[in-house]
Parts: C-alpha cells; structure tokens; sequence
C-alpha cells in the first residue's frame, strides 16, 4: 500500500527528474549513432545474434537494473572479442560501460547493475578480434526512473 | 571515498582450461554528477571510474565504468583456469584513491 511518506518520496524524485532530464535529452536519436561511431572509428556495426544484451523487458526499479551482455566466442588468440560497450539512448549521459577482453577471459561476458532514467532502448557494440564490428538493441520498459542517473 | 569495501569472490579451486566465474563488489555511492543540489547547481561526480583484474599480472579485465553504473557497482565475468595463481583486482576512484583486493585460484 502507499503510505503518505512513500507518496511523497515518489512525488519528489518526479519533480527532481524533471529538473534533471532536459527534453532535448530525451529526443537525441543521434548521439547513439555518435557514440557507436566513437567506439568504432566510423565502421557500421553488424547486427548480429552472437552478441545478446539481456535485461529484464520491465525494470521496476530504474537505479538498479541488472544487465548481462556476453558475445559468443572461442575466446582464443586467432578469435576473440576485444571490447564490448553499451550505450543507453535517453539517460542524460550516453555512455553505460566498456569492457575489454583477452583470450584469458575465456568468455566476452560482462553482468552489472545499471541505472535507467526512463524507458528506452540500450545498444551494445562489439569488437572482435579480426576488426569486424558486431550490435544489438533491446528496449527496456522502466516503471519508476532511476531520477538524475 | 572512505569507508569504500572492495570484495570478491573467485572459485578456490578450479580444473584446468575450466571457464571459472569471478564476482565483485564495492561500496561505492556512485555519484553521477546529474543529480541536482537543491541550490540550481548539480552534486558534484564522483564515481569508480575503472575496474581491472589480473592474474598473476596478466590482463583478464579492463573496465570504464560510468555514472550510469548503480551504487555498489557490481562486476562479474569470466576466466579460463589455466594454472595456480593469484588475482589482483583494483577498482579507480574519480578522487584518485585505488583499492584493490587479491585472490588465489588453485588448478588442479
């Protein structure tokens, strides 16, 4: 049930999102293509189901948001995943995580915790060991925004 | 930032070329710079901005982490057990203060 006191809390992270999360933010289709450009030097990722980016479809709580995003390879020195990074469309800074790999890693697998102030889609971008670049998308559903993420 | 705990968690024992999960963990805040200050201005960043873990000085992870990460940032991944040895993990503050933490795996 909602107490007054949690009424209120809910009431006050919603006037600090507002003040933190100008519009212009929120409607930036253009700074993930940006950031991609950024980790790949120009080159246009492949969309490719060897890299899955998971989280749940619906966050409820959008300060702690578990992620997991792994690309499937062999992990050895001819063959293996150099970097993966994940870049979130509408929080108001782009960039999520980035993590590089070795053929010691054994598995290009990453899991965190992230915040998400709204309802959006995440994209990850790897880079493999032989130049190429892999993506993928996934939209998650945030019930309550992680305010001034 | 004081009082900040760096823990993590690496199987004792492992078999050799076994793909073996490694758990981390460290108070943190994670303050993202975003947040407004009651007075028009924002409080100020300051987060664990880099995560690396070795194995007997070799590189298995290197990680940017940024003010999207939530407080007590979380990290687990992976490594392929080839030998004994021991894991360094470092985690980078925004302050420029380190902590680190160290692990010894056996392989048998």
């Amino acid at each position: 049930m909602f107490s007054r006191r949690s009424v209120l809390r809910g009431a006050g992270g919603l006037a600090v999102c507002t003040v933190a999360w100008p519009s212009a933010v929120l409607a930036d289709a253009g700074r993930v293509a940006d950031e991609i450009a950024k980790f790949t030097g120009g080159a246009v990722p492949v969309d490719s189901p060897l890299l899955t980016l998971d989280l749940p479809q619906i966050a409820e709580d959008g300060f702690v948001v578990p992620m997991t995003v792994s690309v499937e390879s062999p992990m050895t020195e001819q063959d293996h995943v150099r970097r993966i990074t994940v870049i979130s469309e509408s929080n108001p800074l782009p960039g999520v995580i980035t993590a590089r790999f070795t053929p010691a890693s054994g598995r290009a697998s990453i899991s965190t915790r992230i915040r998400l102030a709204r309802s959006q889609r995440l994209f990850a971008v790897a880079e493999l060991s032989d130049g190429r670049y892999l993506s993928r998308a996934v939209a998650v559903t945030v019930t309550v925004g992680g305010c001034g993420v | 930032m004081i009082g900040s705990r760096p823990r993590a968690r690496v199987p004792e024992t492992a078999r050799k070329g076994e793909i073996v999960e490694i758990k981390t963990l460290i108070t943190h805040r994670m303050e993202s710079g975003q947040r407004p200050d009651g007075k028009g201005g924002k409080i100020p960043r300051h987060i664990i901005n880099r995560f690396t873990a070795t194995f007997d000085g070799q590189p298995v992870i290197d990680v940017a982490l940024e003010p999207a990460i939530s407080a007590n940032p979380y990290l687990s991944f992976y490594m392929r057990a080839e030998r004994t040895g021991e894991f360094l993990f470092t985690w980078f503050d925004d302050d420029g203060s380190t902590y680190s933490t160290t692990a010894v795996m056996t392989v048998k």
